[in-house]
This record gives structure tokens, sequence and C-alpha cells, in this order.
């Protein structure tokens, strides 16, 4: 017999609401500034960057694997962007396309090394997140890059929707989020790589290369993180080489408050989408409360865990 | 009595591994219409048999014909563009997809026109029409075609894994043993269903360690040993324990009374 249980989304999909809506609810009620537009849009901006990040750690995480290496390869690109403009004199866009590039080449590392030799991915990126990280170290002799051509900081520009300022970067995030999501969902590529997630021998079986939609779901992550990068730069308005340090946890954080099982196959892009939101409201909420930043990262951490507690249970559940 | 349609055929296949040879000049013959058992102790060059007929390898030497026309499978996807699906062990479906998601699995169809062909999108009305038609076509009584396959019993999920096989095979079907582990009832719901499948003129072959599946449903079984083809039995005139000793050895071939083989 059907119940409402059966009826109802599973636990893990509704999560990242609850959490939302609880968070919001706490934080409107502790402070005044909390539920205005301003705010809201503010936040938007704030999450940006992460968002960004997280569709790419969506994908590698829907196919059973993880990216550790995601924050540190966004600052690479960033500083590669930002030096190729300022530095070297190249034209912006080419600068622009040339940090991407570099974040997608660490993608194709990051999947030939999974596909190829087999390693986990887990392995893969905690290598490839500390190569980046000293590639970056190293290249911008630890400076942040100042002189950055003005069609960098172009999406951090905002316009006036009702009186409220929207960021370009905002608008590129979402309209990114549901591009995705349709790939994912309407596509046989898309579908393809939740296959890869639940069954990679019975995917393989039926004749899908299995192996080049991984490498394909690396390097897109790749090319995200690269457009994360472009955001970081117009946010900050610098090309810096410490950039994502706290953006790579939070990237995993947000899949996971979203509802993507760490095990593969199961998940909605949107949800990374709420889950970026959830951390970023909690991070302005603990702001305005007036909270050490400290707390925001027990915090983000005590979340984390819970939200793979759900994911665990609910797939012990039964089903 | 006319001489019975060869459907799919094998002269002298060998395969070697290193130093182990799997198959040692194996023959085989599959005709139209028929639930053919393929039976062996471990190591009789039994899979390496099944992998050759579905390109999942590729032999060393000797030939196979489809329809009499000699075929070299590279891959099991050129298999399945010359009409054989293989339907593999261990429940090959991916569980949080839908029933009608894992029907298409790999041969997704695409909407028509700019939807399709620009955006790429899929046509999942289509793709479940379909789904459900080749379904009830099979008589598989699942109910709806959108529910993931994890909601299903393991009995249940063994019908659309071999439902897949069945739906889109213009030529032959393979099953690696498609009722292990399941229960008794569950398993009989299997045998149901590939003799349906059979019954609309699809030749099986029928991998299967179960003897009594195998007497139940096979109308003729091919006994590997040896990396050979021991003889080919006819289980409504031999005894499950003289076909036992046949695959085992302890019956030579040429012992075998003439009215049992087939």
């Amino acid at each position: 017999m059907a119940t409402l249980k059966d009826k109802l989304p599973p636990l893990g999909q509704l999560g990242p609401f609850i959490a939302l809506l609880i968070a919001c609810a706490f934080f409107g009620a502790t402070t005044d500034q909390f539920f205005s537009a301003e705010n809201f849009s503010l936040i938007l901006q704030q999450v940006m960057v992460v968002g960004v990040i997280a569709i790419g750690q969506t994908l590698i995480i829907l196919t059973a694997g993880i990216d550790l290496s995601c924050g540190v390869v966004m600052a690479l690109a960033g500083i590669v962007m930002t030096k190729f403009g300022a530095d070297l004199g190249l034209p912006a866009p080419l600068a622009i396309l040339l940090g991407i590039g570099v974040a997608a080449l660490f993608g194709l590392i990051n999947g030939l090394l999974v596909t190829r030799i087999k390693l986990p991915p887990f392995i893969v990126t905690l290598g490839t997140y500390n190569i980046a990280f000293a590639i970056t170290q190293l290249y911008s002799k630890a400076q942040t890059v100042t002189e950055v051509p003005s069609l960098m900081t172009l999406l951090g520009n905002t316009f006036q929707v009702g009186g409220t300022n929207v960021a370009y970067g905002t608008v590129l995030m979402i309209a990114l989020y549901l591009g995705t999501w349709f790939w994912l969902r309407d596509t046989a590529p898309g579908r393809h790589v939740y296959a890869v997630g639940n069954n990679p021998e019975a995917t393989r079986l039926v004749g899908i290369p299995t192996d080049r939609v991984l490498l394909g779901v690396y390097v897109l992550a790749g090319v995200f993180y690269g457009i994360a990068a472009l955001l970081s730069v117009a946010r900050t308005g610098v090309g810096d080489p410490n950039a994502g340090q706290t953006e790579n946890l939070d990237a995993i954080t947000a899949v996971v408050l979203g509802g993507t099982s760490l095990f593969g196959g199961r998940g909605v892009v949107l949800g990374s989408l709420i889950g970026a939101v959830v951390v970023g409201v909690l991070r302005n909420g603990l702001t305005l409360m007036g909270v050490d930043s400290v707390y925001q990262v027990l915090v983000t951490g005590i979340l984390v865990i819970l939200a793979v507690t759900v994911d665990q249970l609910s797939r012990k559940g039964g089903r | 009595m006319t001489a019975p349609q060869i459907v799919m055929q094998a002269k002298g296949l060998v395969k070697r591994y290193g130093q182990v040879t799997a198959l040692d000049g194996a023959d085989f013959e599959l005709r139209a219409g028929e639930i053919l058992a393929v039976i062996g102790d471990n190591g009789a060059g039994k899979s390496s048999l099944i992998k050759a007929l579905s390109g999942a390898t590729i032999p060393d030497e000797g030939e196979i014909l489809l329809d009499g026309q000699p075929v070299q499978f590279r891959s099991p996807i050129e298999a399945r563009r010359a009409g054989i699906e293989c339907c593999y062990q261990d429940l090959a479906v991916a569980p949080a997809m839908t029933i009608a998601e894992n029907l298409f699995l790999g041969r997704e169809l695409k909407r028509e026109g700019f939807a399709g062909n620009v955006l790429r999108m899929l046509d999942k009305k289509k793709m479940l029409e379909i789904a459900v038609a080749r379904m009830a076509d099979l008589k598989v009584g699942i109910r709806s075609m959108t529910q993931a396959v994890e909601t299903l019993s393991g009995g249940q999920r063994q019908c659309v894994a071999v439902a897949r096989a069945a739906a889109f095979a213009e030529h032959v079907v393979i099953l690696d043993e498609p009722t292990a582990a399941l229960g008794v009832k569950e398993g009989n719901m299997v045998l149901e269903l590939i003799r349906r499948v059979r019954d609309k003129g699809l030749p099986v072959i029928l991998i299967s360690h179960n003897m009594p599946h195998v007497f139940e449903i096979a109308d003729r079984i091919h006994v590997a040993r040896l990396g050979k083809r021991a003889a080919v039995l006819n289980p409504k005139a031999i005894s499950m324990s003289d076909t036992v000793a046949v695959m085992t050895g302890a019956m030579p071939p040429e012992k075998i009374p003439v009215e049992c083989l087939a």
C-alpha cells in the first residue's frame, strides 16, 4: 500500500528546503536587517562563486566521485587570467579564456587519472589540490594581482530591479544552473552521468563509453571552476592567490546539503543552488548577529555532517 | 522432418589467456525459436563461449555465423547492432533510474525538430509509450514504468533486465544466470518471461547452473566441457543425473544413448 512516505520525495531532496526555511526563520526573528531585498541580493552575490563551483562539484559527485581541488583550481584560473591580462597585456577576452582553459586542463588531468589509471577521485584531487595550490603561489609569487582589466570585473556590476541591486554574476550563476539542470534531466549525455554514478558496470555493458562520460564530467567541472574564477575576480576586483580556500569545502557542503548523494547517481543540481544559499544565509545571518566568523565555520561543519547522515540513513532505509 | 533453421553457429572457437586455453575448438549451434541452455562446470569454457558470441571477447581462432553469414564482433555494441542482446548476471540495471530509462539506457530517443537536433532533448513521452507497449507485450506485470527500479522486488528487477534484452533483440537473446539469487516464486516469474520471449519467436541462449530450471524450460542443452562442446542433450529423454555425469566427465560423450542427443 502506498503510504504518505512513498508519495513524498525522498527526505534527502526536501532537506535543503527545510534547512533554508529554518535558517531564514531564525535569522528573520533574531535580526532586523535580514528580511530585505537588498540583503537577499547581497547573499546571492556572496554565494555566486561557491554556487558556480558547486555545479561542477555536483556533476562529479553524481558520478560517485569527489573533487577536493575545486576551489584551488579556481584560484589558479583567477591568477592566470588576471596575470595574463594585467602583466602580459593579453586582450582580456583571451586572458579569460586561457584562465578557464587552465581550469579545464586540471579537470582533464583529474579525469585521465581517474579513468586511465583507475585511481580513486579522492586521492587524485587531493594531489592536484596541492599541485594547483603550489603553482598558484609560485606563479603569483604569493602576490595579489591588482591591475585587473575592466572587462574581468564586469560581472560584479549590478543593475536595478525594482529598486534592488542585482549583480550580473548572479544572473549568470542562475542561468548556468538552469542550463545544467536541463542538460542532466533532458539529454542522453546528462542521463548517462546518472547511470555511471548508479551502476558503472551496467552502464558499460549497455554500450555507453563510461570512461568518456567521466572524463567529460571532470573537464566540464573544470570549466565551471574557471567561470567561478572570473566571478571571483569580478567580485573582489583582484586576482587573489589565496582565493578558494573556504570555497573548496563550502562547494562540497553546498552539494551535500542540496541532497546529492555522495554515493553517486542521485541528486538534482538545483538542490546545490539551495545548498549554496543555505551556506550563504548562515554566514550572512551569523555576521548580522555579530557572531565571530569561526562559529560560521563550526556551524557549516555540523551541517555537512548532518546532511551526509541523512543521505546515509535514507539509503539504508531499504530503498 | 525438415532440418531446423540455424540462427547462430560457431565452429572451432579457440580462446587462449596466456597459458590457459579457455576455448579449445568449441562448436555451437542455436536453432530458430528454441531455448538453448548452456551448462558446464566452472572453467568448462561456458562464459568464454558466451563472451565470444556476444562480442565481449574476440576469439583467437574459429568463426561465428549469424543466419549463415560470417560475423566478427569487436565489441558488445557491434553484437547488439546485429540484433544480439545480452542480459548479464548481476542485475545489470541502474537502481535509482526509472524502468523506462533503464530500458532505453544507451539507446535513448531524441525529439524531432529543434528540440532534438539543437537542444538534444530526449523524447521521454515516446520512450515511455514504447516501454509500456513492449512490457505489456511480454506481459510483465509492473504498474508504472516511471518508478525507480530500486522500488521493485528482485524478481521484478530481473524481469526488467530480461525484458530489456528481449524488447530490443532482433535475432538472439543471451541470458546469463537470470534466475540466480532469486527465490522460488520469483525464479518462476522470470522463467515464465523467458518462455514468452521464445514464444514471440526469439531464440534464447540461457546460461544457468540451476538444473531444475534448465530442465523446466530448455528445448536443448549444450554441455560445455574442457573448452569444447561435449554434447547437445535432449532434456525430455535424458535424466538430470546423467546430464550432470556428462558435464563432469563421469559419462563420456560416446556412451550417451543416441535418443538422448539432440
